[in-house]
């Protein structure tokens, strides 16, 4: 039988955590190799990601980024198209929302929130309409055209943040600071209006639209209509034409929702915690949404769970630099790295033998 | 059935010299040489298996030396497979290969290269975007540096082309020759590398007869220079012109092996089809009345020009099946797609209960024939007629996702998704009845069965369907057939294609045959015979006499 | 009069300093995406190239010691790409990105465990670097009109990478026209088919593609770290892979309009460098950016197949499976 289908355990959770083993077992060879022990940096680790409730701030914050980074590479992956240009489009949704903020400043942020909402979607969708749309109706294929993408947002973000957006005596390529209306609330502050004490983190309400945005990803992926139909266009193209469903419209709304996911990145950086625009904010957490889709299978609750993963590694591994001299946040890059690897170009070496496994077991179950 | 020994044929003509007209004589080696000489290839219990699939039972083949020998069998019998663990591009799973007498191991395409053998493949083995030489040479380079050797290829080209009338400029690029000519360049690689046994592959399938009979005189040429030839076709007319011996497979099995001379089209008909175990539907005559689909003049050509449906004109009635016949691949797939909106059209038009619906450049959508009352279920249901990794709920309602009885305003209503495709499971007998199980979990009958309630619960004026059986088994086929003379007695219309000639005799009220795109025959349910029908899928024209 | 002509060469100096790395992964690209494997781990490699380089230099004390170690490490990579792509027919988008992401983590991470330094190996100096050289007679032919002060500022002056990047170009396009090994490669990303049937193995050449194409990253990648500057930083690659990846599509994957396309590039570079606060009379400051931009939206404009057409080899990015 062709058909390679594994029990929902195997695929969303054995595989991934294969996956993920071999990818922290490597990593930690490289710790090893670099003298010192895999342990203590594990628990320095996890102890930088947990440690305090300020801590797990800065996780959450971080997975608040991954999740939009990685909602949008999946949801291209569900329309059978490989979106590179999470960082691009993630860049121009912090302009957008940067745009609004310096537009509508002197309101309140309840009202600039929705706004700033809008505008990232609105940046992020336009910096991948055209990718997708040259795919449907040039066939240029959108790898390429958003990695060039992407460098034309670099470009475009450096012309404005050097030139026209710079704050006024200004060195570094930044914007001036939003007043109060720019600033998203930030979590220790809510949960001190419940007479809450945390640390200070950066953790602001953007988490809570991250999750809301996941869960409405999915009830559009798996309940609409035009979510079947992308869906359809992404696992077969003869099929989806046999039911009356023309791929190059799927194909460019699978593109525009992606890029408007990506730039909702922009939000939680820009409104959420530095209130500014600053040159280079999305730090590669387009590109680790990469790797982020691929942990989480490109199903949306899958992605929260890898972003978090993520955001685990990112914040633990930024703490294991102050505890552990010689390490930096690179050791993250670097799983990041091999997690795209294990989960991605190299998912058959585990997969294989696994549906092997499982066919000898119907096999044996049939006899 | 199998007459394995060779007989001697009838006329002793004696060899020919290479260059004798080819119009001269028949000229046919002596046969006694064919007797007494080691077989050039012995295969001896190949057996082999894709997935589910025997492709190969258990084949054992004597094919004489200088010989022209054909392998004969419907789409999808082995041929093809048996061929290609000839030239080790796919690996036995059991078997022997002997070349003149020698047990001889080929694991690879280099291994059968070495050992003198050559394909043509159906699908020609050519680089687009080099020019003929660089296709003649590659893997025959030779030197590292191709200059050399280059010259030397273009030296022993014009020396071949000469000899055996295949004429090609050796610098054009392949992807602007005529398919006819890219066949050429394919047999001049062949003869480059020095190939004994040459394996032609379906070659005729590509060319005009004109073109046809040009490659018959190179073949006889090739044989009078000692080379032995292979010719895998389904065409008998080819087998009785060319060959000296004929293979019939069927079932991935040989079905006999005889000598041309000795035999005629309606055996090798007879033998290629086969006596099947028929499982007739009980049904009464049927009752047509007035035509719902209407076809005139039809042409579809596919994306390089090349006409796949040509000049077809049929009507199917309310209350009647019309099947169409033939082997696969000659124009049923096309048509029944043109019908379903899928392909544009070149020629012609289609209507239907007597408007005109489709014209060259004013073709309709899939979803404009489904609301017009048209139905279809696809020959390929795993390529189009659901997605294997969707739940079988979704893919129960592919087609009519749109459709208001699924949606709400913004959300689909899961719940009637869920409880129209347990409606239709129930229906349908599909089983396990689980519509949250993924489409591609269910067994092939399970699977049309699915396919098939999807489209028949519509309630269509006209249904078409495309192989309804093809990979499903028999408890399912009996079932999938009375629900199709159901539907004719409520009064619709079907048409139905069909590579199984038992299919076409139990169901169909009419039948057509198409072979290369055209309507070779037409026939009532009660003048149809497998006799009749087969050789007219065989291409014999006429009404089988 | 001078003045200008001093600045026209210096302009064309710049270009082959900026051009040559770009070459060698253009061409590097080529070679795999010829054989049908696609590579955008052209920047992954070379900035594994970079660190191997720069740290097989700075513990040994030699230059050439470091090009053979960037060489074998940026060759380790393609290898994986290879095993990925070809063995176990894996996606070869995620797989370059995966090297891209995974090299951009190592080096800084490998530097501070061995050097200390964070994300920078040590500064290189003397034998440990490939210098400029001048040319024999730069300064005896200086006073000949123009051919002197092109021989002098443009032809001599440069390392030796440049020299030999300028070598390999020709030997890269007999190698792909030329010769046995070119023609399967030509043929082998067109139609894997043709290439199985006639006896040549699929898997070999693919795997002997990326072999050539990492030697060639790793030579780019020396170049950064230790002819173009003094050693390893992060990030130095800097997107160069995907320049030179955008250059092998602008060339249409043929070495000359390559070549040409990363001179055109490099030149696009050399000129916003030029050109920062430079009013042009009558047209007043054009913004760099604007040129920098150039090379990508004119590569998208390609892609779309509005100047032009730009047709990748047929196979590539497809894994090759045996049909039935």
């Amino acid at each position: 039988m062709k058909d390679e289908a594994l029990p929902a355990w195997v695929e969303y959770f054995a595989i991934p955590g294969i996956n993920l083993l071999m990818a922290l077992i490597i990593a930690g060879l490289v710790v090893v190799f670099m003298g010192e022990s895999p342990w203590v940096a594990l628990g320095a680790l996890l102890g930088g990601a947990f440690g305090s409730l300020e801590q797990f701030g800065y996780t959450l914050f971080y997975t608040t980024s991954f999740i939009f980074t990685g909602l949008a590479v999946a949801v291209a992956f569900h329309c059978g198209l490989f979106n590179i240009g999470g960082e691009g489009q993630a860049m121009m949704g912090g302009l957008g929302v940067t745009l609004v903020c310096l537009g509508y400043d002197g309101t309140s942020w309840p009202l600039l929130f929705p706004l700033a909402v809008m505008g990232a979607i609105a940046f992020g969708a336009l910096w991948s309409f055209l990718p997708g749309y040259l795919q449907a109706t040039r066939g240029s294929h959108t790898v390429i055209t958003t990695i060039m993408f992407n460098f034309l947002a670099a470009i475009l973000l450096n012309y404005l943040l050097v030139e026209v957006l710079i704050a006024p005596g200004q060195q570094s390529p930044q914007t001036i600071r939003f007043d109060e209306a720019g600033h998203l609330p930030f979590a220790h502050d809510l949960l001190r209006g419940f007479g809450l004490e945390t640390g200070r983190s950066p953790l602001n309400i953007t988490f809570l639209l991250a999750l809301a945005v996941a869960g409405l990803v999915w009830l559009f992926l798996w309940r609409t209509r035009w979510g079947y139909e992308m869906r359809a266009v992404g696992q077969s193209e003869p099929a989806a034409r046999y039911g009356g469903i023309s791929p190059g419209p799927m194909i460019v709304m699978a593109m525009v929702i992606s890029g408007a996911l990506a730039g909702l990145m922009g939000v939680n950086e820009v409104m959420g915690s530095q209130h500014r625009l600053v040159l280079g904010f999305t730090a590669g957490f387009g590109f680790a949404g990469i790797a982020v889709a691929l942990m989480g299978r490109n199903h949306p609750f899958g992605v929260v769970l890898a972003a978090l993963l993520f955001g685990v590694l990112y914040q633990g591994g930024s703490e294991l630099a102050f505890e552990i001299p010689t390490f930096t946040s690179d050791v993250v890059v670097v799983i990041q790295g091999l997690v795209i690897l294990f989960c991605g170009a190299l998912e058959n070496i585990f997969r294989k033998p696994i549906v092997r496994i499982f066919e000898i077991r119907r096999l044996l179950r049939e006899l | 059935m199998s007459t394995e020994a060779p007989q001697p044929s009838k006329d002793g003509a004696g060899e020919d010299g290479p260059f004798k007209g080819p119009s001269a004589i028949e000229d046919r080696l002596p046969s006694e040489l064919l007797a007494i000489a080691t077989p050039a290839i012995e295969l001896q219990g190949i057996d082999k298996r894709f997935g589910t699939v025997h492709a190969n039972r258990a084949v054992d083949l004597k094919i004489g030396r200088a010989s022209i020998h054909g392998i004969v069998g419907e789409n999808g019998a082995g041929k093809s497979t048996l061929m290609k663990i000839l030239y080790g591009y796919y690996q036995a799973d059991k078997g022997r290969i002997l070349i003149d007498g020698r047990e001889t191991r080929i694991a690879r395409p280099s291994q059968a290269i070495k050992a003198g053998i050559g394909m043509v493949h159906q699908h020609f083995m050519l680089v687009d975007n080099f020019t003929v030489l660089e296709n003649l040479m590659l893997g025959a380079e030779g030197a590292f540096w191709i200059r050399g050797s280059f010259n030397n290829a273009r030296g022993v080209l014009s020396q071949v082309s000469w000899e055996y009338g295949l004429e090609v400029d050796p610098d054009a690029v392949v992807g602007d020759l005529p398919v006819g000519v890219q066949q050429r360049v394919e047999i001049l690689k062949i003869l480059f590398r020095g190939a004994e046994i040459i394996v032609l592959d379906e070659p005729t399938a590509v060319l005009t007869p004109q073109e046809t009979q040009e490659l018959f005189k190179i073949l006889k040429r090739l044989r009078a220079e000692g080379k032995t030839v292979v010719l895998i076709t389904h065409k008998l007319q080819e087998v009785m012109e060319v060959t000296d011996r004929v293979t019939v497979m069927r079932d991935g099995a040989v079905a006999g092996t005889l000598n041309t001379a000795d035999t005629n089209k309606r055996e090798l008909a007879e033998l290629m089809v086969g006596r099947r175990v028929v499982l007739r539907v009980e049904k009464t005559r049927a009752t047509p009345g007035r035509p719902c689909l209407e076809v005139d003049q039809l042409t579809v050509r596919d994306e390089s020009g090349t006409a796949r449906v040509e000049d077809i004109t049929l009507a199917v009635h309310e209350g009647e099946i019309l099947g169409i016949a033939g082997v696969s691949g000659n124009g049923q797939s096309e048509l029944i797609e043109a019908l379903a909106g899928l392909r544009r059209i070149d020629a012609g038009s289609i209507r239907l209960r007597g408007q005109v619906v489709a014209l060259p450049n004013a073709e309709l959508s899939p979803a404009d024939m489904r609301n017009l009352g048209v139905t279809h279920v696809p020959e390929d249901r795993l390529k189009m007629g659901l997605i294997s990794a969707f739940d079988a709920s979704e893919s129960a309602i592919l087609g009519y996702q749109g459709d208001r009885a699924y949606n709400g305003p913004l959300l689909s209503d899961r719940g009637k998704i869920v409880n129209h495709c347990a409606d239709l499971m129930q229906k349908f007998d599909v089983r396990p009845p689980e519509p949250q199980w993924r489409s591609g979990a269910f067994s092939g009958g399970n699977q049309q069965k699915l396919v098939l309630a999807r489209e028949i619960e519509r309630d269509p004026i006209l249904l078409l369907v495309g192989q309804p059986t093809r990979g499903v088994d028999v408890g399912a086929i009996e079932f999938i057939h009375q629900r199709l003379i159901e539907m004719r007695d409520a009064g619709k219309a079907i048409l139905l294609v069909s590579a199984e000639l038992d299919e076409i005799l139990g169901l169909a009220d009419r039948v057509v045959v198409m072979f290369e795109g055209k309507i070779v025959g037409e026939l009532t349910a009660e003048e149809a015979s497998p006799k009749k029908i087969g050789l007219m899928m065989a291409g014999v024209v006429g009404n089988g006499s | 009069m001078a003045e200008a002509l001093i600045f026209v060469l210096l302009m064309i100096d710049a270009t082959i300093r900026v051009a040559a790395p770009l070459v060698l992964a253009a061409f590097a690209g080529m070679v795999a995406e010829r054989s049908g494997v696609i590579d955008i781990g052209l920047e992954g490699k070379m900035l594994a190239g970079a660190f191997a380089a720069a740290t097989a230099a700075a513990m040994t004390g030699s230059a050439w010691l470091g090009l053979i170690a960037a060489i074998l490490v940026s060759i380790a990579f393609a290898m994986l790409h290879a095993y990925a792509c070809v063995t176990h027919n894996g996606n070869q988008v995620v797989s370059g990105m995966a090297i891209n992401i995974l090299v951009a983590g190592l080096g800084p991470t490998l530097a501070i465990a061995w050097f200390g330094l964070a994300g920078q190996t040590p500064n290189l100096e003397g034998p440990a670097r490939f210098a400029g050289f001048a040319l024999p007679g730069a300064d005896v032919l200086e006073a000949l009109p123009l051919a002197g002060p092109l021989y002098k500022e443009v032809i001599s002056g440069h390392n030796i990478l440049v020299y030999l990047t300028v070598a390999l170009i020709p030997v890269v396009a007999v190698l792909i026209y030329k010769t046995r090994f070119g023609l399967r490669l030509r043929a082998v990303g067109e139609n894997p088919h043709a290439v199985d049937t006639a006896g040549i193995s699929v898997a070999q050449l693919r795997y002997l593609a990326m072999a050539v194409n990492g030697a060639l990253c790793g030579i780019a990648g020396a170049y950064l770290s230790t002819a173009a500057a003094a050693g390893f930083v992060r990030d130095m690659s800097a997107g160069k892979g995907y320049l030179a990846l955008a250059a092998m599509i602008f060339g249409k994957w043929k070495p000359v309009p390559t070549v040409l396309a990363c001179l055109l590039f490099a030149f696009a570079d050399a000129l916003q460098i030029r050109l920062q606060g430079v009013a042009i009379p009558g047209i007043g400051e054009i913004p760099v950016q604007a040129i920098q931009a150039l090379p990508y939206i004119l590569t998208v404009v390609l892609l779309a197949g509005f100047v032009g057409k730009a047709v990748a080899p047929k196979s590539s990015g497809i894994p090759y499976v045996k049909d039935r």
